[in-house]
């Protein structure tokens, strides 16, 4: 087997040397009944053309050369082919946790890195090496905000990502952490006078998204003036950290919670991502997951280690923050030299352009007759419309032509299923926004 | 080493009476065996300990160590220093890096924890097995 | 101090390039990316959003061209060793060979490229994947039904409990506590409390083994489930694995296994045979998808059939006429843990990996087992081994013969460094004070293995004649010993202009 580096003689060599007959012996330990008489029933062994050929034909039968106007928490951004290049270095590739520091110096470094950028990106004042992604983040920052309030309540808004509620209550179920839902006002953003008329009092945290999952922005220092007074903690999702380029960071909030998907990793059909928990300096010690913190040797050489270690898991075991082990290295590096790239200069542009694309789109959507702009509030580059039917038809129809059409919000919420979330990146040519709109204005055009 | 107006707890706690009040620290064994400090957490002032509850964690770079309360009391003050000069704790156990400052719920007690003398024959007696 | 002994066969120093963080590089204009033009017309984002949403330039971000990214992280990377490096015996982390296939093939166009929310009509190819790996899976350890939904072997340990929960729930009674034995990893007792259980450490006997006594007692039926790592983290198989699993099934409580390990047992023998109701993965470990510095990984989760309606959702199912879904219709689920369908990518990757071998899993298994009794064999002499029992594909030693000289494991650790080795893991398991825990995966030749056996006598040798030289090791790294309490005392987490 070619990942095997021995011959039959070294392994009888070393069989020899180790003083047994054959390998078997080596199981004698195993119960007799237990170990396997037959060989498995997998597929394979596959050379290396077969396995890629397997790969080449699955991939043949997914969306290849469709149009997507898909959204919702992960996004289609440009991607120089550099980060991609570095990440697959081995040793970056092949190397652990860097708990040796003296020959880790490249992932600690990268890690501090990445953490300063998400520093200046969130507004914050710390950020952690990465969660595993932003769904697990927020239920991570609710679960924070809830060691530092000794409180057991938290309120989320209906707007947050429909998955991100659910792998709260999930983790909050057994906790005996109580969550509860705020609506939304016609702006689509959370409904302050719902959030108004409930007593903070034992609240910990309320949680909110911006861009929310309408792609909607929240005004959070307004949310903040609401949530402080109160003894509660503002936590914030975002799913969309190219907004970032362009919109005010959410330096109000307490603890931000992001996925980092837009900044330089692939969509892959919903993994691997890279979490991001960002605070105040003050709440670092009640934060999850790796630090990297500076430091020097006796001569005085800078140097990075991990610090802070006593928070986790393989010290504090039962009592420790999370029981999160790995972060998510290899994408927080990938996503560090995306933004490297990007610069000052790139990411606003980045964000500016997706701004503009996506005003384009809505405007010329707004023109076809009986479909309009769902909620009032601004939008960054994604936004609900309203159809005068059911988005899953329309849907059905533009599939035909190779594009997949907006998300179905009533997939999410039952009683909105004429409306549909429509993300449109820098990525999107304007000829694509285009024929999708023809597309739409025939198929509403036709009578049902 | 053991100051002898100090009592002492098989946890390596040390506790000096003055009148109704209480100070605890943690004793120069201890500090030993931890390492370099590297963080201290103290409660809040006001809070009601039990004799034997934990009163706050003690870490090092590696390892975090629980600090039980000798006696029961309530919190009267707790020692700020500590918050951003951890390694006094190191320097000093016995003198300026104290912990907290307690109300004694029972002077008496106090009565019930070793003396400096039974303390440091304690200690050498660890001392041995670990050696051993 | 003779620094680099003639000893050292396997590395020498060479020069490698200084280089300051990326914002030091910093100068305004310069830039790594172009966009292409703005094809519609441009947004004033004052107006569009509202002068009060949108930011000033961000302040302290980098400026820098293509190649000074490329030269700063190419640079970074030179301080790093690795598996493409050579040996990295990390006991309990399986340090294999990350196949350089599966990184092609996860990067294709068409799978890459995929968004998790697209119809099912056209993620046929996705769904297929996912479950061609299920059925991998399930037939490699045994088990009825598999989620592949956590996203590390954490999350995974969350999962397992709580469908364990559920199901117990469903019964009537969730129960209480979790028994774990005191030679398990910390992520256990960790995500016990998450699952709202209790924590019971049960003490191992004096072989190292579960003791079974100890367990009859302690499992009363306020006790749900063992979480037990099997071979354990001493890289012993419980032999008597089959009378723990009967205790507990006696009582109405069930045996979890931590698939942490499942590198000595892939193709050899089943958890699902010899009675294990609910367990994980570490697809980075056994699975060879790449450890990437600390992660991504997956944990999928492994059950029998009794807690398959439980399992997170959505579920990939195949449906008459062979095309693939996910089901979300699950009413007795216990939710989500993660959004979207997991760590696909690392899904893929290891599905890459499984098909290489097929049935030949096992030779890896074997070769696996052989290099740690080969190194076993060959450092018995020169270290203290305090669990003699037959080893797996990891072998514990202690430092309690170096301690002499006042040389300990994490000492001999950073001395391998300079003998061109990635140390093996320090001070864990907790049931060893000392430990040395090696784990030299499948993937090192004979000479490889020689050249470790060689370089840990020599390190035993110096630490009686020499012990200052291995205890202010490593000699030959960019950096010495780095001040870890000055860092935890007063943490520097972030650059600042």
């Amino acid at each position: 087997m070619r990942y095997l580096p021995k011959s039959p003689s070294e392994r009888q060599e070393m069989l020899d040397a180790i003083g047994v007959k054959s390998v078997e012996e080596l199981f004698q330990s195993i119960p007799a009944r237990f170990r396997l008489k037959d060989p498995l029933r997998l597929p394979g062994p596959l050379s290396e053309q077969e396995i890629i050929g397997y790969f080449r034909a699955r991939a043949e039968e997914n969306a290849r050369g469709y149009t997507s106007f898909l959204g919702a928490g992960v996004y289609q951004h440009l991607r120089s082919v550099v980060p991609d290049a570095i990440v697959q270095r081995g040793e970056f590739l092949t190397s652990y946790t860097p708990y040796q520091a003296e020959i880790s110096q490249g992932t600690l470094a990268a890690i501090f890195e990445f953490q300063t950028l998400m520093c200046q990106l969130t507004g914050q004042e710390v950020a952690n090496a990465s969660m595993y992604d932003g769904s697990t983040a927020l239920t991570e920052a609710a679960l924070m905000a809830e060691r530092l309030t000794s409180r057991r309540r938290v309120l989320v808004a209906r707007t947050l990502h429909p998955e991100y509620r659910q792998v709260l209550q999930t983790y909050a179920k057994h906790l005996g952490l109580t969550v509860e839902e705020i609506g939304f006002s016609g702006a689509g953003q959370l409904d302050t006078s719902a959030l108004s008329s409930v007593s903070l009092a034992d609240v910990a945290a309320v949680v909110v998204q911006s861009p929310n999952f309408f792609g909607v922005l929240e005004s959070l220092p307004a949310l903040a003036e609401t949530v402080h007074p109160s003894g509660a903690l503002l936590v914030t999702a975002i799913t969309e950290a190219v907004s970032l380029g362009l919109v005010c960071p959410p330096i109000e909030a307490d603890i931000v919670a992001m996925e980092g998907q837009s900044l330089g990793v692939a969509p892959s059909y919903g993994g691997p991502y890279v979490g991001v928990i960002a605070t105040r300096e003050k709440f670092v010690r009640q934060m999850p997951g790796r630090l990297a913190g500076q430091t020097a040797d006796a001569a005085g050489r800078r140097g990075f280690v991990l610090t802070l270690a006593t928070r986790e898991q393989h010290i504090r075991r039962e009592k420790a923050t999370s029981n999160i082990c790995t972060n998510e290295a290899l994408y927080a590096l990938a996503a560090t030299i995306h933004l490297c790239l990007l610069g000052k200069q790139g990411l606003r542009e980045m964000a500016a352009q997706n701004l503009a694309k996506a005003r384009f789109a809505q405007a010329e959507l707004e023109k076809i007759p009986g479909v309009k702009t769902a909620f009032s509030g601004p939008t960054f580059n994604e936004f609900v419309m309203e159809f005068p039917r059911s988005v899953k038809l329309i849907n059905a129809e533009l599939l035909r032509e190779q594009m997949i059409g907006p998300l179905p919000l009533g997939q999410f919420y039952p009683d909105q299923t004429k409306r549909g979330l429509i993300c449109v990146t820098e990525t999107m040519p304007r000829e694509e926004i285009e024929r999708m709109v023809v597309s739409m204005k025939r198929i509403l055009s036709k009578p049902l | 080493m053991y100051p002898a107006d100090f009592r002492y707890t098989k946890e390596h706690e040390w506790i000096k009476v003055d009148g109704d009040t209480g100070t605890i620290g943690i004793t120069d064994y201890a500090q030993h065996e931890l390492g370099d400090v590297v963080f201290v957490e103290l409660p809040k002032v006001g809070t009601k300990l039990k004799a034997g509850q934990s009163l706050g964690t003690v870490e090092s770079v590696k390892a975090v160590s629980e600090i039980y309360c000798p006696v029961a009391g309530e919190v009267t003050e707790v020692n700020a220093m500590l918050a951003n000069a951890p390694e006094k704790l190191n320097q000093d156990p016995h003198g300026s890096a104290w912990l907290v400052k307690l109300k004694l719920a029972n002077k008496s007690e106090v009565q019930s924890l070793m003396d400096a003398a039974a303390y440091q024959s304690y200690v050498a007696e660890k001392d041995k097995e670990t050696s051993a | 101090m003779s620094r680099n002994s003639s000893k050292i066969k396997k590395a020498r120093s060479h020069v490698n390039q200084n280089e300051g963080l990326i914002f030091e590089r910093s100068a305004p204009g310069k830039r790594g990316f172009e966009l292409p033009p703005l094809d519609v017309p441009p947004v004033d984002a004052a107006q569009a959003l509202g002068a009060g949403f949108v930011r000033d330039q961000i302040e302290g971000f980098p400026e820098v061209s293509e190649i000074e990214v490329i030269r700063h992280f190419t640079r970074l990377s030179t301080w790093n060793y690795a598996i493409d490096l050579g040996m990295y015996p990390l006991g309990s982390c399986t340090m294999k060979y990350n196949p350089r296939v599966n990184e092609f093939v996860a990067r294709l166009d068409g799978l890459a490229t995929e968004h998790p929310y697209q119809p099912a009509e056209v993620a046929q190819g996705c769904l297929r994947i996912l479950y061609d790996l299920q059925e991998c899976l399930l037939e490699i350890t045994g088990m009825d039904a598999a989620t592949l939904e956590p996203a590390a072997g954490a999350q995974g340990e969350l999962a397992g409990l709580l469908v364990i929960r559920a199901y117990l729930e469903s019964q009537g009674n969730a129960r209480k506590k979790i028994l774990i034995p005191d030679s398990a990893h910390g992520t256990n007792p960790a995500s016990v409390i998450i699952a709202g259980y209790e924590v019971k450490n049960i003490k191992s006997n004096a072989r190292g083994q579960l003791d079974t006594d100890h367990l009859r007692e302690f499992a009363t039926e306020d006790v749900a489930a063992l979480m037990l790592t099997n071979p354990t983290t001493l890289g012993v198989f419980e032999e008597r694995i089959a009378e723990i699993a009967e205790i507990l099934h006696e009582r109405g409580a069930f045996l979890y296994m931590d698939g942490a390990n499942m590198n000595a047992l892939a193709g050899v023998a089943r958890p699902g045979d010899f009675g294990v109701d609910v367990m994980h993965l570490n697809l980075h470990k056994t699975f060879s998808t790449p450890h990437g510095g600390g992660g991504p990984g997956a944990g999928p989760v492994m059950v029998k059939k009794i807690f398959e309606p439980f399992l997170p959702v959505p579920v990939v199912v195949q449906k008459e006429g062979g095309r693939f879904a996910l089901d979300f219709n699950r009413p007795h689920s216990i939710g989500r843990v993660r959004a979207y369908c997991g760590n696909f990518g690392v899904l893929l990757r290891a599905l890459a990996y499984t098909l290489a071998y097929g049935p030949g899993i096992r030779q890896a298994t074997e070769d696996a087992v052989v290099n740690a009794n080969y190194i076993r064999n060959g450092l018995e002499p020169y270290f203290d081994l305090p669990y003699n029992l037959p080893s797996m594909h990891e072998v514990v030693f202690s430092d309690a013969r170096q301690k002499k000289h006042g040389v300990n494991t994490m000492d001999i650790a950073k001395r391998l460094i300079d003998y061109g080795f990635h140390p093996y893991t320090t001070a864990f398991p907790l049931i060893v004070p000392g430990a040395l825990m090696i784990e030299p995966t499948e993937s090192e030749s004979k000479e490889e293995c020689d050249l470790f056996v060689d370089a840990m006598r020599s390190i035993a040798e110096e630490a009686a004649s020499n012990p200052e030289l291995v205890k202010t090791a490593p000699h030959s790294t960019r950096v010495g010993r780095l001040d870890e309490v000055g860092a935890a005392r007063k943490p520097i987490l972030r650059w600042k202009p």
